[in-house]
């Protein structure tokens, strides 16, 4: 789905991530972590190619992305939701807009009762008309997250997704990851969180790569 | 892009792209007050280009570059004098041709004048020679220096050359007039494509989040695109109809007399700065279309 080919990356001073060689096949499930500023955003937006590699090859559903025309990105971005660290929102727009965003973008209408749904799950069912401006760090963050799934896709790469959530909604959220993983959703999630790892190692086979020294390796399973 | 494509892209409203660009209030009023601007002078330009074209259309009729020799003399030299200024002029380099005109032409002439019934044959009547002009034309001072010597009574009499530089200066004016409109237009794209970058830079963060979820650029140009043509479209109807009144309510150019014609339109002249709206439009159209590829390109 997602393969990393001696990938290495850098801002233009000295590499971020070197050596990388990795595979996200279709229906797993990863964690990413490492310490702040080991370059998890970075990966992931080597991911959905929001950067392109510096040196090596990064291939999303087949297809070499630096082959990839502006109009074959936006193509590929319909298959994969992300949710950014920084949640962006267009902030002159409702939240029930924003979060139906992806569909409109490709002329789909939205089902009333699916975002109604959505919205209700991820406890934003009273929000639908506020103003992104207006909401807190963990409600932007979860109305990310409704964004980044409206539209079923093939993959999904979240950032932090609960950095701003407290447990129980944490938890919430995890098992909408999980369920949507069961129903073939690659899934990547970059957390600081051991103990959302933990838990979903309970409900999936969930697998944890961390940067250290530049690198992603395959944790053990001594988490 | 075909005339289908921007006629669809204007007519079929999609409120769901058009709200993803935030509304944009002071650009909106200036990009709009720009073409309505340029409209209102393009009407100006379109009018004096027009009525150049009318004095020089007239002017150089007039022309035709004809000229007349008068000859005064006593009845007995009068056929002499005639025959020498007709041969004169079958030499003189620059005359295509001459000839005397007859009785029945002068009197023609005349009539206007002094009626009809006027005893015309007991006047003394000066002998009309008219003659036409080719090439270069000839040399008015050296052709009356002949005449001088070989008809005293014969005077040249080429009032209407006067006229021919200023049958120039009218082609000139109409010319100008035309390349100001092609002026006005560019300067209006310019604008535009200025507007349509800054208004696409205000927005980078709206197009971040765009191309995020999979918009394509044409998705998120066309939000932009639409918004500058209604607005020049908009701007330059008001303009133009506010120069239509501007020349409607010119004084009248006949009331002063003469041969101008005044600055006003003519006829089907009326429609053509009804043009000025829809090729406003596709300016605009032109011009953000390509501002908005460019600069998506260097955004995201
Ligand atoms: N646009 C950029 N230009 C230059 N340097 C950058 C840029 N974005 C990130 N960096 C640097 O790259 C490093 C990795 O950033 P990144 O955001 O990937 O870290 P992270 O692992 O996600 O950290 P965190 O856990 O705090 O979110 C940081 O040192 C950061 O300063
Ligand atoms: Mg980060």
């Amino acid at each position: 789905m997602i393969a990393f080919d001696n990938v290495a990356y850098s801002y233009g001073g000295g590499e971020l991530l070197s050596e990388i060689s990795l595979r996200l096949t279709p229906g797993s499930f990863h964690f990413l972590t490492g310490p702040s500023g080991s370059g998890k955003s970075t990966f992931l937006k080597l991911c959905y190619a929001e950067l392109l590699p510096t040196a090596g090859s990064v291939t999303i559903f087949d297809r070499e992305v630096r082959s990839l025309g502006r109009d074959e990105v936006a193509r590929m971005r319909r298959r994969v939701g992300v949710v950014h660290q920084d949640c962006q929102f267009l902030d002159h727009l409702p939240l029930a807009a924003n979060v139906t965003l992806p569909l409109a973008v490709t002329g789909r209408e939205t089902n009333a009762q699916d975002l109604a749904d959505l919205m209700a799950w991820v406890g934003l069912g009273q929000l639908a008309d506020a103003l992104p401006p207006a909401l807190s760090g963990g409600e932007r963050q979860r109305a990310a997250v409704a964004r980044a799934i409206i539209t079923s896709p093939d993959v999904l790469l979240a950032d932090e997704p609960t950095g701003n959530l407290d447990w129980e909604m944490s938890l919430r959220l995890l098992k909408l990851l999980v369920e949507l993983n069961r129903m073939g959703t690659t899934i990547l999630v970059a957390t600081h969180d051991l103990n959302l790892i933990r838990n979903a190692k309970q409900q999936v086979a969930a697998r944890v790569l961390r940067i250290s020294n530049r690198r992603i390796q395959l944790a053990g399973a001594d988490l | 892009m075909t005339l289908r494509e921007l006629l669809s892209e204007i007519a079929t409203p999609d409120r769901q792209a058009d709200r993803v660009v935030p509304p944009s209030g002071h650009t909106a009023w200036l990009t709009g007050f720009t073409a309505g601007t340029m409209a209102f002078l393009a009407v100006f330009a379109l009018a004096l280009s027009l009525a150049a074209g009318r004095l020089a259309d007239r002017w150089g009729e007039a022309l035709e570059r004809t000229a007349t020799i008068r000859i005064s003399a006593p009845e007995e030299q009068m056929e002499l004098q005639t025959r020498a200024v007709l041969d004169l002029l079958a030499t003189t380099p620059g005359v295509a041709s001459a000839r005397a005109l007859t009785d029945a032409e002068e009197h023609a002439l005349l009539e206007p004048w002094f009626g009809s019934d006027l005893p015309l044959d007991t006047l003394p009547i000066p002998r009309l020679i008219e003659l036409q002009e080719e090439g270069e034309g000839y040399d008015a001072q050296g052709l009356r220096q002949r005449l001088a010597a070989e008809a005293p009574g014969a005077v040249l009499d080429d009032h209407l050359r006067w006229r021919q530089p200023l049958a120039i200066a009218a082609s000139r004016l109409r010319l100008l007039g035309g390349v100001s409109i092609l002026l006005i237009l560019a300067s209006t794209a310019a604008m535009i494509t200025l507007a349509a970058h800054a208004s696409l830079a205000a927005n980078a963060k709206v197009i971040g989040v765009l191309r995020l979820v999979g918009a394509r650029d044409i998705y998120i140009a066309r939000a932009f695109v639409r918004r500058f043509t209604l607005r020049a479209l908009t701007g330059a109807a008001v303009g133009t109809g506010a120069g239509l009144l501007a020349v409607a309510l010119l004084p009248s150019a006949d009331a002063a007399g003469g041969f101008l014609t005044g600055l006003g339109f003519q006829g089907a002249g009326w429609l053509l700065p009804l043009l000025l709206p829809p090729v406003a439009a596709v300016t605009a159209f032109l011009a953000t279309r390509a501002a908005a590829f460019r600069k998506l390109k260097e955004l995201t």
